[in-house]
């Protein structure tokens, strides 16, 4: 296929769609609404169903209902209302159903404001809601790996059973870059024995659940899903890496804050500062062994996020303490410049680095 | 020997771990048999409630998914909408329906989903011990209300058959009881009528049950039947509050 123009949004929309996503049910919030807007038009045309839902809550309990029948089933929102919908995550993860929920992150805490920012990082990567569970957190940083992960994402979900979160900002929601789809995939070749579909002549009754009263019980069910978090976290790590190999000062940034991080990186080089950029695609599971291999010749690590020090903690969890961690962040829908992360590379490789 | 009396097929072998005198397995029983004389066993979800029914489904032999507290017309609309096919009911109590669910239920009746929704009224919390309701009486005392509820602090109980009936996309809404042989003949007539409604894909339904908590209502069993008659049936009038024919 070739490639075609289209705004980070729409593309969300457009790549479930080729991943063989017909179902959607959602809220209306800024900065993500072009995304059910777009899908809106586009649903009911290849016989898909694109519903509003009175609430976040109710939009990811109809996800949890349509996901427990074994379609391939999308939500979106933004901050304040993925806060909404983390009842129905913890359902989704604690029965083991696989869907994709799309966060377009805005300010906090609160009503916040409507600018772009990373202040969701904790809510994404450590669950989110009430109970020991996990997301794959996927944070794409161009349109064309919006496309890549949402399909990616769908795969990921029903390999796992577990629901995946794609994470953005309004700035790439709104980003307009060229992107080519692919091939159409679907979810027809994963197992979906466990669906609840109607009997349909089964002798037993499908069961979709997250509810063991006996705490033995419960226990073993929590065990299983430890060992699927383990498996997903030994195979399932992608990351990034732009001329850490040499470098001195390697910036870990994720997202949109990665690319202007590489900005950064460029005027850093041209000064002949060895700096280079780690960029985690999955946030979760955390890519702890790639960060290490990226920042073998590093004497520092810059954490740059836009948000007041979150993803910073698992740098530092990552490294254990191997090289000393600092961060530099822009919060309230601020955005970092590449000229302020420079200078922040600048002053570490001043303090850390050899001569240039 | 020729059987009268036997299980009905969409409920599995499972004892109801109900107590004595509660109307929950007189409801399950009944919504069984409709799905049984309809032929509906094999192409139903059910969706289960947070509350005394959680754990609905290990009763009814029908495929089934657990909702979180009140959502259950939204997890409902899920399934119906991406299985059309399907017959889908959700049965769920007052707390569950009426307090912390009543932004689902009113839209999933504003939407006329294609559902059927089993509404257990026992006027009170039965699943956390006894406290109060959106339907609790006047008067009547729960472990949040010791005194009895006073409308002062409280309000009024909530007559969700008559709130919903003012919604155009509400198909059919009635209140019914089962606290004597002929008004459980009369629930199961509204719960196959409902099911029926949904078969023929004509929108939302929903049958009320007035229903007995004697454990936490804190009376026998025969008092408690009492209690309906007297008490509930006088707040909560039965009757249909909308039929198919004046829908929309
Ligand atoms: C979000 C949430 N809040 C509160 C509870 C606790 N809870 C469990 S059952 C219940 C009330 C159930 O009452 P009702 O719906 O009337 O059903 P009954 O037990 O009387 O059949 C409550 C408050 C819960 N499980 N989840
Ligand atoms: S507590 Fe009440 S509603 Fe629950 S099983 Fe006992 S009698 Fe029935």
């Amino acid at each position: 296929m070739s490639k075609v123009l289209m705004k980070g949004n729409e593309v969300i929309g457009e790549a479930a769609i080729k991943a063989g996503c017909r179902y959607f049910f959602g809220y209306p919030i800024t900065p993500q609404s072009e995304l059910p807007e777009y899908l809106s038009r586009r649903l009911p045309e290849i016989g898909g169903v694109y519903l509003q839902a009175e609430s976040e809550v109710a939009a990811i309990n109809m996800v949890y209902g349509a996901a427990a029948t074994g379609v391939r089933v999308m939500t979106s929102s933004s901050s304040p209302g993925i806060s909404l919908k983390q009842e129905g995550i913890s359902y989704i993860a604690g029965s083991e159903l696989p869907c994709i929920i799309v966060n377009i992150m805005r300010g906090g805490p609160g009503l916040g404001g409507i600018q772009p920012s990373q202040s969701d990082y904790f809510q994404a990567t450590r669950g989110g809601g009430h109970g020991d569970y996990y997301l794959i957190v996927l944070a794409p940083a161009s349109v064309q790996e919006i496309a890549d992960l949402v399909k990616k994402g769908f795969d990921l979900a029903e390999k796992y059973r577990n629901p995946v979160m794609i994470l953005g900002d309004g700035m790439l929601g709104q980003m307009m870059e060229p992107v080519d789809f692919g091939v159409e995939t679907s979810g027809d070749s994963f197992d979906k024995s466990w669906a609840t579909t109607g009997k349909n002549g089964r002798k037993k009754s499908n069961i979709v659940n997250s509810l063991y009263l006996k705490p033995e019980e419960l226990e073993v069910h929590n065990r299983e899903l430890e060992k699927k978090y383990l498996e997903i976290k030994s195979k399932e790590t992608m990351a990034e890496s732009y001329l850490t190999k040499d470098a001195e000062i390697v910036v870990a940034a994720y997202g949109m804050t990665a690319r202007i991080a590489k900005s950064a990186v460029d005027m850093a080089r041209e000064e002949g500062i060895r700096a280079g950029v780690f960029r985690p695609i999955t946030l979760w599971p955390y890519p702890e062994k790639e960060l290490n291999a990226a920042t073998v010749s590093a004497k520092g690590v810059l954490t740059v996020e836009m948000s007041l020090g979150q993803m910073v903690e698992d740098v530092k969890l990552s490294l254990n303490g191997r090289l000393p961690v600092e961060f530099y962040g822009r919060v309230g829908g601020m955005v970092p410049t590449a000229r302020a992360i420079f200078e922040e590379i600048k002053r570490m490789s001043e303090k850390f680095g050899g001569v240039k | 020997m020729a059987v009268v009396f036997d299980r009905p097929k969409s409920l599995t072998d499972a004892k109801f771990h109900y107590c004595p005198g509660c109307h929950h397995g007189i409801i399950h029983r009944l919504v069984a048999e409709v799905l049984d004389e309809l032929g509906l066993q094999d192409r139903t979800v059910g969706i289960a409630p947070v509350g005394c029914a959680v754990f609905a489904y290990d009763y009814f032999d029908v495929d089934c998914i657990e909702a979180a507290h009140g959502r259950a017309p939204a997890v409902a609309t899920g399934v119906k909408r991406t299985r059309p096919d399907t017959i889908v009911f959700s049965y769920q109590g007052d707390g569950d329906l009426a307090s912390i669910g009543m932004a689902e239920i009113v839209h999933a009746a504003a939407r006329s989903e294609n559902i059927t929704v089993i509404f257990v009224n026992n006027a009170i919390y039965g699943m956390t011990g006894g406290q109060m309701a959106p339907t609790t009486l006047i008067g009547q005392k729960t472990t949040t209300s010791p005194l009895g509820r006073k409308s002062e602090l409280t309000g009024y109980p909530i007559k969700v058959c008559e709130l919903l009936a003012t919604l155009p996309g509400a198909t059919y809404l009635a209140r019914t009881s089962v606290h004597d042989p002929k008004n459980v003949r009369q629930t199961k007539e509204a719960i196959k009528k409902a099911f029926q409604l949904q078969v023929e894909g004509k929108g939302f339904s929903l049958v009320e049950v007035l229903s007995a908590c004697p454990t936490n209502w804190h009376m026998k069993p025969v008092q408690a039947l009492d209690f309906i008659k007297n008490d509930m049936m006088n707040y909560f009038p039965l009757g249909q509050f909308k039929s198919p024919e004046e829908a929309k």
